[in-house]
């Protein structure tokens, strides 16, 4: 083997459109991109998975509703539940909240107004595998866009989320 | 099947129109919107299609988190 860029595959949905934004950024980063049609039953060998950001099957239903039952969401589930890491980006963070494999949902926004904004996150941890090339207490600037950004856990959830 | 916000799961949908029936001069409460979603099912018994239906919303329909529903049966000969 002399490949050693880590394959990224980025599941692509009817209605995604970021995933070219999230293929040029893995590659940017030293990663090779393989975009994976949702209908696929198996993914391709990969090292980690990214949910790229988007409108899959329109925001139906609820936002991500609809794309966690997709074939390729089968096998994302078996590589997460594998140790694989999955990143959800925007709609990816959505149907992996949908999927339950992240705890919570994401609910209209209180204002009833598409947010597209900058937002500033302050990095608690530098030993996650996503977090590695960032220092402890780091400021990022990561824009957002979305229509259903609330996240939403009920007490019990979310005590323990804290805990 | 009546899928709507739970009781105490903010509904900014809801307060909208709310507020535009107050500015209409309605003294109205509280305003809640769900959806409807109709379907028909093929059962042999009315027991048979609630459960049938009531999976469709576990599942699918609803988010039990912040959603409740409610279902109601229509008996029709196909």
């Amino acid at each position: 083997m002399t490949e050693t860029r880590p394959h990224v595959a980025v599941v692509v949905f009817p209605g995604s459109n970021d995933e070219r934004d999230a293929a040029w950024a893995l590659s940017a980063l030293g990663a090779e991109p393989v975009l994976v049609w949702h209908a696929e039953p198996e993914l391709p060998r990969a090292d980690a998975v990214v949910l790229p950001g988007g409108f899959s099957y329109g925001d139906y239903l609820r936002c991500g509703a609809i794309a966690r039952f997709a074939p390729a969401m089968e096998a994302v589930t078996r590589f997460a539940a594998d140790g694989g890491l999955v990143l959800g980006i925007c709609n990816g963070f959505q149907i992996l909240c949908e999927a339950g494999l992240l705890p919570g949902v994401l609910r209209p926004n209180e204002s009833l107004s598409f947010v597209c904004r900058d937002v500033f996150l302050r990095v608690e941890r530098a030993d996650t595998p996503f977090t590695s090339r960032c220092t402890e207490g780091q400021r990022l600037v990561i824009p957002v866009k979305h229509g259903e950004g609330c996240w939403y856990a009920d007490e019990d959830l979310r005590a323990e989320l804290e805990a | 099947m009546l899928v709507r916000p739970k009781a105490g799961i903010l509904d900014p949908q809801g307060q909208a129109v709310e507020r535009s029936l107050r500015q209409l001069g309605f003294a109205v409460g509280e305003a809640r919107i769900g959806r409807v979603i109709d379907v028909d099912v093929d059962a042999a018994s009315a027991p048979e299609a609630r459960a049938e239906v009531e999976r469709m919303c576990e599942r699918l329909l609803a988010n039990p988190l912040i959603e409740s529903y409610e279902i109601e049966l229509e008996s029709g000969v196909a």
